[in-house]
């Protein structure tokens, strides 16, 4: 009898659940890719854990036939912190959204982060709360108007990549819902990385915020509202590669003086101009820099802005376990209550 | 037992005494050396009260520690009463800045720190503002005189000297001694800077009421020298500092009187002191290596819980992860993850941090997992008294979360007690596939006493079992229960048994998310039952004295001590009383109902405004009374005893 893993299918993933989400919204098609990746990753079907909060994001661990966890609003990173302690084995991943990760469960996902745990931790943002049925989110536009806010959102967003980022993320991407191919090879890398993968996905939530990122998913633009294809409005990053995009590749990203410049290729402006990605870059500086590009000043960047190589939290904790028993030996209960002062009282 | 001799001596200020060098023989000697002032009589007691008292940096909880290990290698009982101040450092001299340890040592059985003090050590005029009333009249004060100077004063807010005043100070029998000016003599040139010298008070103070007490001085030296091992000059000057005080006791003519206080008749069997936060690191370390498991635990710090992170922190080499999340709320969630990992697993907090955890738990409860809430209960409301004892937490374990959330509760009695609570917190967490309260409180968690060492052989067991085949028909069942209700522990990682838990309300038997009203009725009710039948694995209700009568004390929780000491004198005074400690209270004990109605009357005693009473007139239609007082103190025996008494007209 063979002992190799069997070989698995995005059929096997499927759960027996009736998959509840609105028809055409976004969460449908990053549950097909990550169906097509898990079973790549050559990781036993009974290792997997997903982790979710609340909001119509965390419904996703129902829809997978995986250990799954669906814990309370903004407290996945926690739960599945403690996930990897009680069983480091497994591969943990953390199903969130905008609302539920950077609102009330923004402390777990810094501190997490920073412990550079490992994880995966995909957070969809559609940059509203549609769960709860339209309320404004940490990552809805300025203006935005709302159930909670009929005069406009006057708070100013959070960027995700610039939080994860800012709590020293060791691995921080970005992909589109739709963009099958390509979340496909995301996510692949973030399983692969050590530590805390943080993806941020860009999510069409159509019933409460329909076409909110129109411009990085329409390939042919929408010339009656202006906007031109994606191709014009996003830039791949590709390590090792200059940032080029626009639908004739004819345009790039510089740096003068630290901040992004958009040029046109030609005209004595050739790629060597241009600034070069570096996923591994030990300084997460260039990083941010890239993840302050917003639509529609600038491309907004897809793909991997940071990937490097640092120590785990779970890891650690695992060596520092092993390290007291080469040191002190296995514990002894008997020692331990005979320990300090003791007296005898005789009979 | 109250402690009730008079020094026919009056007092005799010891001003201006220089200690002779110390005699040869043994400090332990009951027999006084020939060079010892004439007429000086070695007394000998039952018990003592001892309180010591100054700034918060003048080591007196190092001071009353040291004397409480003392006592209990001598073979003392002991029970004592840390009294520390909120702020970590208050300005010097201050009030607010003033610490406290209060110890009773005894050859009898005690219960309880005692009601009144024997002897009072003040360390400065704010410690002996804070603490003088305490002092029992005929009581020995042995003050630090030289700190009784104008800045000093001023911060305490006297006008005077107080200790001039000596028609007020004559019914205490006072010893002025020159603590700060003998222990710069003493430690000489061993320390260069006078604060350094300085520091070393306490061990003056300690050696002087070491003589005092006959107390053995070998356990503090073996301290001493594994505290400053590598500071020898440390060690050498803390020596002649114990030294130089206990000589003082010995060679003042001031001293008329020093006392034996005679090994107690505990069981025979080996001890050792515990205090209670470490007997509830120990008692789950235990459960889990004698289940063949690791322990992991989440906690963030905050008083007076902090210490049971840090003891577990120290064991790792037995399997024990400590995880120091970055809030409250993240550390039960990772309790709530790593149980569904399959690990046991346990948090400790107070009040506040209950609080926050309160949606966690009911995710726990809910998701029917394993594992254990400590509780070490503080003042409160909100902030409230940091590190100061009640036991007010008790319906917030009831009842603290949404919707009908039934949890298992758990109290400890004593320091000791906590050991064996928490192991019984912890079995019925994993039997009963839980998660189970266990309420602590500050006194018995920073409180000590001897503790009889158990045999590891003696310690149950318990037996963890996960499940590693479909549970039904080929399938897997996660809410499959078995005849006492209890659902199956299925850990990620084991092939063909993956499922999806969570918060929200589901099926019976297959766990699917389930609105179904008929439904939601059905599992309230049996998460209800199941934690009813936990009243199957518990022990009956013990009654301590009458088993039927005029009186029935019912007590919960740290308050063990004061009430047997009261229910014990009144029942020597002749009255029909009996003692009920809870340490189960949901589910009670299933003869409780019983017990209530062997009495007439029934009086429940607690530090908070009547939980339990609510609890047990809601149970049992019982018309209990209550002794309520929120005072951040344990009852004193006497207030026990007042209130029963009163009972009986």
């Amino acid at each position: 009898m063979s002992t190799a893993l069997p070989v698995l299918t995005p059929k096997d993933f499927a759960s027996d659940q009736e998959v509840r989400w609105c028809p055409r919204c976004g969460d449908y098609s990053i549950l097909a890719q990550m169906k097509r990746v898990l079973p790549t990753l050559g990781i036993p079907k009974e290792n997997f854990c997903f982790v979710s909060g609340i909001g119509c994001s965390s419904r996703f661990p129902y829809y997978l036939d995986t250990y799954g966890f669906h814990s309370i609003h903004g407290r996945a990173p926690a739960v599945a912190t403690g996930v990897k302690l009680g069983n480091p084995e497994l591969s943990v991943w953390v199903i969130t959204g905008d609302g539920d990760a950077l609102s009330i469960g923004g402390n777990h996902l810094m501190h997490a982060i920073r412990r550079n745990v490992n994880l995966n931790i995909i957070l969809f943002n559609n940059r509203i709360y549609g769960l709860t049925k339209g309320q404004y989110s940490p990552t809805s536009e300025v203006g935005k108007k709302t159930k909670s806010t009929p005069l406009g959102s006057i708070d100013n967003p959070l960027n995700p990549l610039a939080v994860a980022l800012g709590s020293e993320a060791t691995f921080v991407a970005r992909a589109v819902d739709m963009d099958t191919k390509h979340l496909i090879e995301i996510l692949t890398r973030a399983a692969h990385h050590k530590g805390t993968s943080f993806v941020e996905v860009y999510q069409d939530c159509n019933v409460f915020n329909s076409m909110a990122f129109e411009y990085a998913a329409n390939k042919r633009g929408n010339p009656e509202k202006g906007l031109k294809p994606k191709s014009e409005n996003i830039v791949y990053l590709e390590h090792g590669k200059p940032l080029i995009f626009g639908e004739k590749n004819d345009k790039g990203i510089r740096l003068i003086e630290g901040r992004p410049e958009v040029v046109e290729l030609g005209n004595g402006m050739t790629e060597d101009d241009l600034l070069f990605h570096d996923e591994s870059a030990e300084s997460a500086g260039i990083a941010f820099t890239l993840a302050q590009m917003h639509y529609p000043e600038f491309p907004e960047p897809l793909g991997i802005l940071r990937d490097v190589d640092l120590p785990r939290y779970d890891e650690g904790v695992e060596a520092q376990m092993a390290h007291a028993i080469d040191v002190k030996g296995e514990g002894n209960l008997e020692d331990l209550f005979n320990s300090g002062d003791t007296w005898v009282v005789e009979e | 037992m109250a402690y009730s001799t008079i020094f026919p001596n009056p007092n005799i200020p010891g001003m201006g005494q220089t200690p002779i060098t110390s005699p040869e023989g043994s400090p332990m000697s009951a027999v006084d050396t020939p060079s010892a002032p004439e007429g000086r009589q070695h007394e000998q007691v039952d018990t003592v009260v001892i309180r010591f008292c100054g700034d918060s940096g003048d080591g007196m909880q190092l001071t009353g520690t040291q004397f409480t290990n003392a006592s209990a290698a001598f073979g003392n009982d002991v029970s004592t009463l840390p009294d520390f101040p909120a702020e970590i450092r208050a300005p010097a001299g201050t009030l607010f800045g003033v610490s406290g340890f209060q110890l009773c040592f005894s050859s009898q059985d005690i219960y309880t720190p005692g009601d009144e003090v024997d002897t009072l050590v003040a360390m400065n005029p704010a410690a002996f503002k804070t603490n003088i009333q305490d002092l029992k009249v005929g009581g020995t004060l042995i003050v630090n005189e030289d700190a009784f100077e104008s800045s000093n004063l001023k911060k305490a807010k006297y006008e005077s000297n107080p200790l001039e005043d000596a028609e007020s100070l004559s019914k205490y029998r006072l010893f002025k001694v020159p603590m700060t000016r003998l222990t710069r003599d003493a430690v000489g040139d061993t320390l260069k800077s006078t604060k350094d010298k300085d520091r070393c008070k306490n061990f003056f103070a300690m050696g002087l009421v070491y003589w005092l007490y006959d107390r053995d001085k070998k356990p503090t030296l073996e301290f001493l020298a594994k505290k400053f091992a590598r500071k020898p000059e440390l060690i050498e000057a803390n020596t002649l500092a114990l030294d130089g005080g206990f000589n003082y006791g010995f060679s003042t003519e001031a001293f008329t009187v020093h006392y034996k206080v005679a090994p107690a008749q505990l069981e025979p069997g080996k001890y050792r002191k515990i205090m209670g936060n470490e007997a509830t690191a120990w008692g789950l370390a235990a459960a889990a290596k004698l289940a063949g498991r690791e322990l992991v635990y989440c906690g963030y710090p905050i008083t007076p819980a902090s210490d049971v992170l840090h003891y577990l922190a120290g064991l790792k080499h037995f399997g024990v992860k400590t995880f120091q999340a970055e809030d409250e709320i993240a550390a039960m969630c990772s309790l709530v993850g790593a149980s569904y990992a399959g690990a046991l697993t346990v948090t400790a907090s107070s009040g506040p941090g209950i609080c926050l955890k309160g949606e966690a738990m009911g995710l726990g409860m809910i998701a029917e997992l394993p594992m254990v809430i400590v509780n070490v209960q503080r003042g409160g409301p909100s902030t409230g008294l940091p590190t100061k004892t009640e036991q007010s937490d008790l319906l917030l374990a009831m009842y603290g979360r949404n919707g009908e959330s039934p949890l298992p509760v758990v109290a400890a009695a004593t320091p000791g007690d906590c050991f064996h609570m928490a192991m019984e917190a912890m079995r019925i967490a994993v039997e009963f596939m839980t998660p189970v309260i266990f309420l602590s409180d500050g006194y018995v968690a920073n409180g000590s006493e001897p503790w009889k060492i158990p045999k590891i052989d003696d310690l149950h067991r318990i037996d963890v079992k996960y499940l590693s085949e479909p549970n039904q028909d080929g399938e897997f069942m996660p809410y499959l229960r078995d005849d006492r209700l209890v659902r199956p522990w299925a850990k990620p990682g084991t092939p063909g048994l993956e499922h999806r838990i969570g918060g929200l309300e589901k099926a019976d038997v297959t766990g699917n998310v389930e609105y179904d009203p008929d439904n939601h009725h059905h599992m309230t009710l049996i998460r209800q039952q199941k934690v009813d039948n936990i009243a199957e694995s518990i022990p009956e209700q013990v009654v301590h004295g009458s088993q039927t009568g005029d009186v029935l004390v019912v007590s919960w929780g740290g308050t063990f001590g004061s009430v047997r000491a009261a229910v014990n004198q009144c029942i020597s005074a002749g009255r029909n009383v009996g003692h009920a400690h809870i340490g189960y209270i949901h589910p009670f004990p299933n003869n409780l109902g019983d017990i209530l109605g062997n009495f007439k009357k029934v009086l429940i005693p607690e530090l908070n405004m009547g939980q339990l009473r609510f609890l047990i007139r809601g149970k049992f239609l019982c018309d209990a009374e209550g002794l309520n007082k929120i005072q951040g103190k344990p009852f004193k025996i006497s207030e026990v005893v007042e209130k029963i008494d009163s009972m009986f007209e």
